[in-house]
């Protein structure tokens, strides 16, 4: 029994990081259907930013804190340059875009070796994050992971709050629905999908700055998980939160518990796979956005 | 049409002149066998040039395909190598097995294992393509699928060292067929073969384009629905073309073990996956040439650059996807078609079309 809690609990928490990574995919990709492929190196960002603030402010607890509001201005800078540079150009052709920024990660990641060298840096954890909490003597959950369900949760409130009830989100929603008429309406579409991009690419640095206290950071950490959040929000749908929050926890416990019966390897297929004859059964995803357009 | 058919014909035979008959004299066994290998990673170009450049289907797991047939190629090879009843070499050295894998013992028959090279990624690509496109999933839904069906593979492989060598793959070949593969002579040969079965590739890849299937697939490229609303089904046209380029890149990638002599994770998962795509964006991604050529100048670019300068070579190849795909997406064939239309104007006004997205058609 506790090991199906404990197996429970690593999926949730796998599910957690996932949820992180994807959620600003959710806002740039489910919103906008750009396919940003240089979101992982925004997420590299925000962990080299933990590192470089390290250098500055040596309590681990605070640096971690100033971390945050921190690595969401970097990624979120580099968000916007990116959209204003090269994405604005290509709203038409969304596969071109996606062969795009992948050139793009591909600059950013070689950019990232000259700066901070090939080999993975870590960083360090604050003491509070480091400890366990014992439940029973089987049960064991640790703080650090903890700490990143929670803040994949305040971020997830934090978005819907801003989407439901902020001027922002209302134009967010407009320009997602119906463009045109958002635009006639007076919404300026461009500014709103640089605020948009600049949200998503903000949440990227958040997630890189809780991948920090997984383990070392590197110039390639951002293509390892990049994939998998893609995957999540392919199976969420588009323009849906909710999707996309209960995908990478299915998710999650799915690949843990594949994980724990058999190995790594088989379980990523098994994620794969299942994700596959979940599109059969709904194929733009567990919630879809209804339109009169053809699909 | 007449002097369209002449002038591919010509074409094919300065081609095969080029391939056949100055190469070989021309380059040092050295270079020609790097000839040889450029030339496989072109044979998946062509297969991506007509899902992707015609059918608008950019798949970014062709790796998978490559390998699968490169992978049965090897298995065939290592038994061969081994002997009858043998197990290879790799794995008496890990000692986990007592005995071949039942998965691996078929491909000790070159009557089995030869066409699974082709048919066994033409199998993965009717199974996935088959669920993907008749559910309607697509653009980019369909290349983040294929792009995962690349990562899981090479995960897979990396998994199961025991019986696919893991990371370093599968790779100290000795024989192809009966040949030693140390002979420059015999290296000789497997280039030949490469060449002979790329100028294939080409002229299968030109009868299907200019064919009324190839049409088909344009206009389903261009606009499904319509194509739907005519009474056909698109699932089945996408189908074909996703098919036909996974048997082309496996058939690269079974040539390709006996070229260049190793297969492993590292030559099919996502990079290489999305490397075989930027080859085929630089040369033209609808026209025939286009990507077989500059999939060869991309793969000579890497070789001649990355070892002398590692970080140069990253970034250029990162410009190249910007630049080229942002800026120039009809390819070098894109400036090449503008010169020729620059140099003798059309007799007749060419129709106005609203969104030239990709390079509209090519007719040579």
């Amino acid at each position: 029994m506790t090991v199906i809690v404990s197996q429970l609990f690593t999926g949730v928490s796998i599910g957690a990081v996932l949820l992180l990574i994807a959620l600003g995919l959710s806002l740039t990709f489910g919103q906008m259907g750009v396919i940003n492929m240089a979101h992982g190196e925004f997420i590299m960002a925000g962990a080299y930013t933990v590192y470089v603030l390290q250098k500055v402010i040596t309590g681990a607890g605070w640096s971690l804190l100033v971390a945050l509001p921190l690595a969401f201005a970097v990624a979120g800078a580099m968000g916007v340059l990116l959209e204003f540079l090269l994405i604005r150009r290509l709203y038409a052709r969304p596969l071109d875009t996606l062969l795009v920024t992948w050139g793009v990660s591909l600059i950013l990641q070689q950019l990232a070796r000259d700066i901070f060298g090939a080999p993975n840096v870590q960083t360090r954890a604050p003491d509070a994050l480091t400890g366990n909490i014992k439940i029973t003597d089987d049960l064991v959950l640790s703080n650090n992971r903890l700490f990143i369900l929670a803040l994949a949760l305040l971020a997830v409130v934090a978005l819907t709050l801003v989407l439901r009830f902020s001027s922002l989100g209302r134009r967010i929603r407009a320009v997602v629905q119906n463009r045109d008429l958002a635009a006639v309406s007076g919404i300026p579409t461009g500014r709103v999908d640089r605020l948009t991009f600049l949200i998503g690419s903000g949440l990227a640095g958040v997630a890189g700055v809780a991948l920090t206290l997984l383990g070392p950071i590197g110039p390639t950490m951002g293509t390892n998980v990049i994939i998998d959040a893609f995957l999540v929000v392919v199976a969420g749908g588009i323009g849906h939160l909710k999707g996309s929050v209960i995908v990478a926890f299915a998710l999650g416990t799915l690949q843990s518990l594949v994980e724990y019966s058999t190995t790594v390897s088989v379980a990523k297929v098994g994620v794969f796979v299942a994700i596959v004859a979940f599109l059969q059964w709904r194929p733009q995803g567990l919630f879809t956005l209804r339109t009169r357009s053809l699909a | 049409m007449r002097s369209l058919s002449w002038r591919a014909g010509a074409g094919f035979a300065v081609g095969a002149v080029l391939l056949f008959g100055v190469a070989p004299f021309a380059l040092s066994d050295f270079r020609l066998s790097l000839l040889a290998k450029y030339l496989c990673l072109a044979m998946v170009a062509v297969g991506i040039g007509l899902a992707w450049g015609r059918g608008g289907l950019l798949t970014l797991g062709q790796g998978v395909f490559f390998g699968l047939g490169g992978y049965a190629m090897a298995m065939h090879m290592k038994l061969a190598d081994a002997g009858p009843g043998e197990m290879p070499d790799f794995m008496q050295l890990y000692g986990q097995l007592d005995a071949l894998p039942w998965w691996w013992r078929p491909f000790a028959n070159p009557a089995f294992a030869l066409p699974a090279t082709v048919l066994l990624p033409m199998l993965v690509a009717f199974l996935l393509g088959s669920l993907v496109f008749r559910r309607r999933v697509r653009g980019a839904y369909f290349a983040i699928l294929s792009q995962a069906l690349a990562a899981a593979m090479a995960i897979l492989l990396i998994g199961q060292q025991g019986t696919t060598g893991g990371t370093n793959g599968l790779t100290d070949f000795q024989g192809f067929f009966g040949y030693d593969l140390d002979d420059p002579v015999n290296q000789r040969m497997v280039y030949f073969i490469v060449a002979g079965v790329l100028l294939l590739l080409l002229a299968i890849a030109r009868q299907l384009m200019r064919s009324r299937y190839g049409e088909l697939l344009v206009a389903v490229r261009d606009s499904e629905e319509r194509v739907r609303f005519l009474g056909y089904n698109p699932a089945n046209v996408k189908l074909v073309a996703y098919v036909t380029a996974a048997g082309m890149a496996g058939l690269a990638g079974a040539l390709f073990v006996p070229a260049v002599g190793i297969i492993n994770p590292a030559l099919i998962g996502i990079v290489p996956s999305i490397e075989f795509v930027i080859g085929v964006a630089v040369g033209g991604r609808a026209s025939l040439l286009g990507p077989v050529l500059g999939a060869v100048a991309v793969a000579w670019a890497k070789t001649t650059l990355s070892e002398e300068f590692p970080a140069a070579w990253t970034y250029l190849q990162g410009l190249l996807f910007v630049l080229v795909v942002a800026f120039l997406p009809g390819g070098l064939a894109s400036v090449v078609r503008l010169l020729r239309r620059r140099r003798r104007p059309p007799p007749d006004p060419a129709p106005v079309s609203p969104a030239p997205v990709v390079a509209q058609e090519v007719t040579a």
